[in-house]
């Protein structure tokens, strides 16, 4: 019983370390946690986004794409390397989060790409954007510059942010 | 009878799957290379790459392969317009150089660009201002990239995106090449960081 108590006085000190630290939204049933992006060289005409939508409704919602005062253009891409080959296209229908499904968008797979950024980004500033949503219309959120190396499975700025994975 | 059935299925699974092998191989499928095509200047039963090329470096030298001869290097195909893939290589190449120590100094990285279009020597100067200054950001004309790809079996293709715009599809292992002009392998940049090394260090001591 103490150590139920114990676990659960610990959640719950963890869950208000990261309500501290945390740099999520919610719009309606979606959760959106942790927008990042990677420091780009100088020069960089793209630059990847990435976050992690949740879907905590009923219903199904699609992300279709976003704007940004940092870049010309933001697009819903989507990678993989085949057979040895490394592919990118662009998810013309934005990419559907259904019901009770958490949506990750992580370098090597689904991403925001920021076409012909303003400016490099660069590691520990952030920049605005505007993420759109099929139902949940457009959410404003910040995006975290990370260093050029920054995987989801090692956050150097945010804690208890994303799940491991092999990219 | 119905082990015999099962068995006989299988066959022709098997003759479907060679089948299918060798057309993809044979050149006949569009948009497949054809790794046969590549000429190879040695006759050692070794995979055709490591062949001729000519290339301008993103600080305006030309670079062909004889200027390699009796140095390991490793090679990788990419663009700037890529964002995970391509930066994330020439990061990860950038610490493994720093890891390597002295040995470093006796391998030539490069980093060839498929997109000649949008990369142009300005921009990879300024792009490969990150990185290591040790690797060397190629770039070429449609031939001379086609002819590089081609000396290293590699694949690209130019791919239409909505808008108008259009992207890269390309090979993306890194390649080590060692004194002698022989493919050593390829770096996988997903292994462990010491099997890495290990590889690099290997392919720095075929130097002389």
């Amino acid at each position: 019983m103490k150590l139920v108590k114990t676990l659960a006085l610990g959640l719950i000190l963890n869950a208000a370390a990261q309500g501290v630290l945390a740099h999520d939204y919610e719009a309606g049933p979606l959760a959106i946690d942790h927008p990042w992006a990677r420091a780009t060289p100088p020069g960089a005409p793209v630059a990847g986004g990435y976050l992690t939508i949740t879907n905590t409704g009923t219903e199904p919602d699609r992300l279709l794409g976003g704007s940004s005062d940092a870049a010309e253009a933001v697009e819903i891409h989507e990678s993989t390397i085949t057979d040895g080959v490394a592919r990118m296209r662009s998810a013309e229908d934005g990419i559907a989060i259904a019901p009770g499904e958490t949506l990750r968008l992580e370098p090597g797979a689904v991403h925001i790409m920021f076409v012909d950024p303003a400016k490099p980004l660069k590691d520990g500033e952030r920049f605005p954007a505007t993420l759109i949503f099929e139902k949940a219309g457009d959410v404003a959120v910040e995006f975290a510059i990370m260093p050029m190396g920054a995987t989801p499975e090692a956050p150097q700025n945010h804690e208890g942010h994303g799940a491991p994975v092999s990219q | 009878m119905k082990a015999l059935k099962i068995i006989r299925i299988a066959a022709w699974g098997a003759v479907a799957i060679v089948g299918g092998v060798l057309l993809a191989f044979s050149g006949l499928l569009p948009g497949v290379e054809r790794p046969g095509a590549v000429t190879s200047s040695t006759a050692t039963g070794v995979a055709a790459i490591g062949g001729q090329f000519e290339l301008t470096t993103h600080r305006g030298e030309m670079l062909t392969n004889e200027d390699l001869e009796d140095t390991p290097y490793l090679v990788f195909f990419g663009f700037t317009r890529c964002p995970d893939v391509c930066p994330t290589t020439l990061f990860e190449l950038t610490g493994l150089l720093a890891d390597l120590g002295p040995d470093a100094d006796k391998i030539t990285p490069l980093f060839i660009t498929v997109d000649p279009e949008r990369d142009t020597q300005e921009l990879l100067a300024s792009y490969m201002s990150s990185f290591d200054p040790r690797i060397l950001a190629l770039r070429g004309t449609k031939e001379q990239t086609d002819q590089a790809a081609k000396a290293f079996a590699a694949y690209y293709e130019k791919v239409p995106l909505e808008g108008g715009n259009y992207t890269m599809d390309h090979t993306a292992g890194v390649y080590l090449i060692d004194a002698e002009g022989e493919f050593m392998g390829t770096l996988d940049l997903h292994e462990p960081k010491e099997n890495q090394l290990q590889k690099l260090r290997r392919l720095a001591n075929t130097a002389a």
